[in-house]
């Protein structure tokens, strides 16, 4: 899936995922897709959760030797 | 405004001494629906850490200026970040340390009682799970009794009282925690016992336990007396310990009783786990001080943060052990049970030495509440 801007959270636990998913979002126009990797277990149901009450649409999740990867399209 | 760290030993007294605490649980919704820290007097908001980035203005008018407030997410970050955020617009928060992955963590040791020829028995309170489990001592050995993962706990209180670990139990192959059983067994050269119906898929070496066996801890008379007691699990086996305490497993609960679903056959166990509850337990004497495997609310400890009644007084208000109609009976048991613990499958293959998952792993599969009980 082609991203317009890709956010490497690798490696950060718990909150630096969602704050830095949230500064780089901020940059991308709407409807611009934005591709996180993370290795924290809990960014799938934070990402999820926080993509949902922003208005942004979770667009693809995919696990690849343990990395996390999020498609987020914003809303 | 300053903050400060607050260790779950601080929360569990505040759960024993039913102080009043503040929680504002930032982890997200759905994690907070499942599980979350209990106690009688506290107050709860949760607003997911992610919703507050912008800042906590919003929210400043739905805490209390009269309460310590206990930030809580799931391993501390968040709730760092925002006790520092409160912080900066003038409250003066706690985070807990270590989030909800401590305090799943955190073991709480309690004695019991004493034993009648000298020795105790303890009781080790995992208050954050509701799991149960113990320590029998007697001039210099110990017994220990459906053991956490947190192996290094009983291994380092024994030290403390001075008593080598020479026999370790588990009442049946639990499916909420994994067992520390064999670990523990391993490091003390401690026999192992489980009950042999429960372990005909088990990879490791054990001693079988079955019903009638008699195992003595130190040199006196202390005798731990197997009673088998199917129905949660094919396997399960009560101890009679002493003749004065009951370990019943997950058979019997304080307030509740023994779900027979977890190992699949719920239909199958429910004429057994009756015949346990009404036939067998009801030729025990009633003077037997019940101590379970689990708790499923607070208000099931007593005072000093321990878990037990007497058989008699469980006879009486247990509700599970007052239902004459078999009919009534199966329903309860097989019908509008809670969700299955987190896991489980996984958690069975661990503690049958199947699956080795790592530390980081474990901790995840046990996240949440046990729910081995129905009410």
């Amino acid at each position: 899936m082609e991203a317009n801007k890709v956010l490497d959270a690798k490696g950060l636990a718990c909150p630096m995922p969602i704050v830095k998913t949230k500064k780089a979002m901020n940059e991308l126009e709407n409807g611009q897709v934005l591709e996180i990797h993370a290795t924290d277990k809990g960014a799938k149901n934070d990402l999820t959760a926080w993509a949902k009450s922003g208005g942004h649409e979770l667009v693809k999740h995919e696990e690849e030797d343990n990395v996390l990867k999020f498609w987020i399209k914003k809303g | 405004m300053t903050i400060t760290a607050m260790t779950s030993k601080e929360v569990t007294q505040k759960v024993i001494n039913k102080e009043p605490l503040f929680i504002l649980d930032v982890r997200n919704e759905s994690d907070f629906q499942d599980w979350k820290i209990e106690g009688g007097n506290f107050e709860y908001l949760n607003i997911p850490y992610f919703e507050l980035l912008d800042g906590v203005e919003e929210i400043m008018d739905r805490l209390p200026t009269d309460k310590d407030i206990l930030v809580v997410c799931a391993k501390e970050g968040s709730s760092i970040m925002i006790a520092d955020m409160l912080s900066e617009v003038g409250l003066n928060v706690s985070y807990l340390s270590g989030g909800m992955k401590v305090w799943s963590e955190h073991l709480e040791p309690v004695k019991v009682g004493d034993l009648r020829d000298g020795g105790e028995i303890y009781q080790f309170v995992r208050i954050g799970k509701g799991c149960l489990s113990y320590m029998v001592v007697s001039n210099g050995e110990a017994a220990i009794i459906d053991s956490t993962r947190m192996t290094d706990i009983y291994l380092d209180f024994a030290e403390s009282i001075g008593a080598k670990i020479t026999h370790v139990f588990d009442t049946h192959l639990h499916a909420d925690h994994i067992s520390g059983g064999r670990v523990i067994a391993e490091k003390t050269n401690a026999t192992y016992w489980l009950p042999p119906k429960d372990a005909t898929e088990v990879l490791f070496e054990y001693e079988p336990l079955e019903g009638g066996n008699d195992v003595t801890i130190g040199h006196t008379k202390i005798n731990i007396h197997a009673l088998y007691s199917p129905g949660h699990t094919i396997g399960s086996t009560s101890f009679v310990v002493d003749e004065m305490y009951l370990l019943s497993g997950d058979i019997l609960f304080i307030d509740s009783i023994g779900r027979p679903d977890l190992a699949g056959l719920a239909q199958d166990w429910v004429a057994d786990l009756r015949e346990s509850l009404y036939k067998r337990y009801r030729e025990l004497s009633e003077d037997l001080i019940v101590l379970p495997a689990h708790f499923m609310i607070m208000d099931e400890l007593n005072e000093n943060g321990s878990v037990s009644e007497k058989l008699g007084t469980l006879f009486s208000r247990n509700h599970g052990l007052n239902i004459d109609d078999e009919n009534e009976f199966r329903k309860l048991v097989t019908e509008n049970l809670p969700p299955q613990p987190n896991a489980y499958q996984e958690i069975r293959e661990t503690n049958m030495g199947k699956i080795n998952p790592d530390t980081e792993k474990q901790r995840e599969m046990e996240i949440g509440p046990n729910r081995c009980a129905v009410r």
